[in-house]
């Protein structure tokens, strides 16, 4: 995986959306071998005498390289799938494959294996642990890989760097605004080379601009090659991915391409060109900076 | 993840809440600094009582008319009282008995009132032969101990243990003074020094005096115990096995003799029983603070239920978070446990002034040792807990 800080630079991810062309109602082309694949998944819950079906046979495949939204509104199945696809839950019934294994039978402790090898997690409230640095923070994964502390200190700041973060290792997660405490999050679900980065409301907790920001950063790393899946309630989030899923009732109700696909580093410069006057100069081209915003 | 990860892991936790985690030691610091101390203690006490019996000799032998092994049935002082006594006869036919072999010093006991000008007091009669003073081993500060041509002639003359003389010549020198023992004269010949409290009583608040003398003030012709003292430490069994021939015809087996060596076995079985006591009761402590570290461990699972849920999605398997919640506890506790030593230590090392203390060995490796267990045992609960938490959920906890 080609690890350029340069290219998590704004001025490098100008100028994509490239997939806004095919047809709204053309049925979706893999563009690449299957990562991860459920089919015919279903959840149950028990809840006292009440059983809940939180998702009844859904079958969804991530494509390697591709950058996929599942969208749907609370209470939809969508986090019960995420959490299915992201090997943190174990389906009712239906297999879950991870390039082209399956993993449905596995134990707990099985699959915190393949998680730690094959996914990277991105939360809306970032989960990073507190009064820990943030190269630290991103080193987590490749402890428990049982990676050396010193080719574990080499990725992790290569993979800070690829988010912009590379002159911050040593900052606390509280030193850190929430844009920047996001991207260490991201840079953290990189360190691993995951099959996968799996996004859920990576926005939720952002205000607009670090929100826009982190966009960026994700449809970047998918430029560069990494799969990423976002898992959002939100539509004009969604419409950065190149493909949408839509859940609805524990059921997929719609898969289509994307449309006019947001280019959030456009809309970046959009952004800053409509709040030049805030306070120019000190934002402008460079989302490394102090401000801020988004909650902590 | 290897054993150095969860080291740090934990020792991070621990130093992000110092101010928790010296409060947590503290229980167990205190529990392991008590074991030590009042072992030191019970050991101390042990060696000195057992210093003090070594030194009147290994040589003595008691001899008792009673049988008081185990299967007398226990009554020690209904044997005393309703078997047979020793007389001077049996002493004497001791004496001749075991010739060059041993010493024999017959040995009455009895109460008396002494009253010396308008001090009164009450003491304890030690009446023996002319050697006496082998077995009362006390040094004389003023006078004599009274001779052989005294005690055949039943002169009435007495030597005074510290405490009598205090009491009726403060600060004078007694010898050559007369007192009054159970309404009788006495020509006080000499006084010895200060011994201070054993475990077999007071041994100042005496009055010695030849037996026959006693005999006579006291009204009796028994003597409580004989003594022997063999000339050769090495020959005690023989000595021990003449003893009990001579005195067979006329007490069969209702004899008892006592070498030091099963005093001493006694003593030291008695005492090493308290100071294991005391140990147990300081153990207490200890368990009391290991009550405290999984306490404090459980309240750091729960606070911390978010970052394992962060860890077990990154990959932490169920051993990672186990084992770095149980090293929590067990540096909290083996820290504490070295911290409570140093203190038991020096608290032992400032004691010796005032009591004997004894730091033993086996006292601080099993303080250390029960520390150290008391982590791992109190730990494992919560890092159980912590470790089957399931991600979703720690990851929702807020």
């Amino acid at each position: 995986m080609p690890s350029n800080p340069a290219h998590a630079e704004p001025s490098a991810l100008v100028g994509q959306a490239a997939h806004a062309e095919q047809p709204a109602d053309a049925a979706p082309q893999p563009i690449g071998r299957p990562v991860i694949e459920a089919r015919g998944v279903s959840k149950t819950y028990h809840l006292d005498e009440i059983e809940v079906h939180a998702l009844r046979g859904v079958d969804v495949a991530v494509h390697e390289g591709e950058m996929l939204a599942i969208i749907g509104p609370s209470g939809s199945g969508k986090s019960t799938l995420m959490h299915i696809i992201g090997l943190l839950d174990r389906p009712s019934t239906g297999i879950v494959a991870v390039e082209g294994e399956d993993v449905s039978a596995m134990l707990p402790n099985e699959l915190a294996a393949v998680r730690n090898k094959r996914i990277g997690f991105v939360f809306q409230a970032f989960n990073l642990l507190a009064r820990t640095t943030a190269q630290a923070n991103v080193e987590l994964p490749l402890i428990y890989a049982g990676v050396s502390a010193a080719e574990r200190a080499k990725r992790a700041q290569e993979a800070l760097a690829r988010v912009g973060l590379g002159e911050r290792l040593r900052h606390m997660p509280n030193q850190l605004s929430g844009g920047q405490q996001q991207r260490v999050a991201i840079a953290r679900a990189l360190v691993t080379n995951p099959s996968m980065v799996l996004a859920d409301e990576p926005t939720g907790n952002l205000d607009s601009r670090s929100g826009i920001e982190v966009m960026a950063i994700l449809q970047g790393l998918n430029e560069q090659g990494i799969t990423v899946v976002l898992v959002t309630h939100d539509t004009s989030i969604a419409q950065h991915a190149q493909r949408v899923i839509e859940i609805r009732d524990g059921g997929v109700v719609a898969n289509r391409i994307v449309v006019d696909r947001t280019d959030a580093q456009a809309r970046l410069a959009e952004y800053l060109h409509e709040h030049a006057g805030d306070n120019a100069g000190d934002h402008a081209g460079d989302y490394t900076d102090d401000h801020m915003g988004g909650l902590q | 993840m290897n054993l150095v990860e969860s080291f740090r892991i934990a020792l991070r936790a621990l130093g992000a809440n110092k101010g928790r985690a010296a409060l947590t030691m503290l229980g167990v610091i205190i529990g392991v600094a008590a074991v030590i101390l009042l072992v030191a203690i019970g050991s101390g006490v042990q060696q000195e009582i057992t210093g003090q019996i070594e030194g009147m000799g290994s040589n003595l032998l008691f001899v008792v008319p009673a049988d008081i092994s185990a299967e007398s049935g226990g009554a020690g002082g209904g044997a005393m009282g309703a078997g047979k006594s020793f007389t001077l006869d049996d002493a004497d036919l001791l004496e001749r008995q075991l010739g060059g072999d041993a010493l024999v010093v017959p040995i009455l006991q009895g109460a008396a009132r002494l009253k010396a000008g308008s001090h009164s007091m009450r003491a304890m009669i030690a009446a023996a032969n002319q050697y006496g003073s082998e077995v009362f081993t006390s040094d004389l500060v003023y006078g004599r101990g009274y001779s052989r041509s005294e005690y055949i002639t039943a002169t009435r003359v007495a030597v005074l243990g510290a405490t009598p003389a205090e009491e009726l010549f403060p600060g004078q020198n007694p010898v050559g003074r007369e007192v009054q023992i159970n309404g009788e004269r006495f020509e006080v010949i000499g006084q010895y020094a200060k011994q201070g409290g054993t475990l077999s009583g007071d041994q100042d608040n005496r009055v010695y005096m030849p037996l026959t003398t006693a005999q006579r003030l006291l009204s009796v012709s028994d003597i409580s115990v004989i003594v022997a003292k063999a000339e050769d430490p090495g020959r005690i069994e023989l000595v021990k096995h003449k003893i009990r021939q001579a005195l067979r015809p006329s007490f069969g087996d209702d004899i008892t003799v006592f070498t030091q060596e099963q005093t001493l076995g006694i003593l030291s079985t008695l005492l090493g029983t308290l100071t294991v006591m005391l140990a147990g009761i300081a153990g207490i402590s200890l368990l009391v603070g290991g009550i405290g570290i999984m306490n404090i461990m459980l309240v750091s699972v729960s606070e911390r239920t978010r970052e394992i849920g962060i860890r077990k999605a990154v990959g932490a398997k169920t051993y990672d978070i186990m084992s770095q919640f149980v090293i929590e506890a067990i540096v909290l506790s083996v820290v504490g446990g070295a911290i409570g030593i140093l203190i038991g230590w020096a608290g032992a090392l400032a004691l010796k002034t005032w009591i004997p203390t004894e730091i033993t060995w086996w006292a601080v490796t099993l303080a250390f040792g029960f520390s150290a267990a008391v982590g791992i045992f109190f730990g494992v609960y919560p890092a159980w807990r912590a470790s089957r938490l399931d991600p979703i959920v720690a990851l929702r906890y807020e």
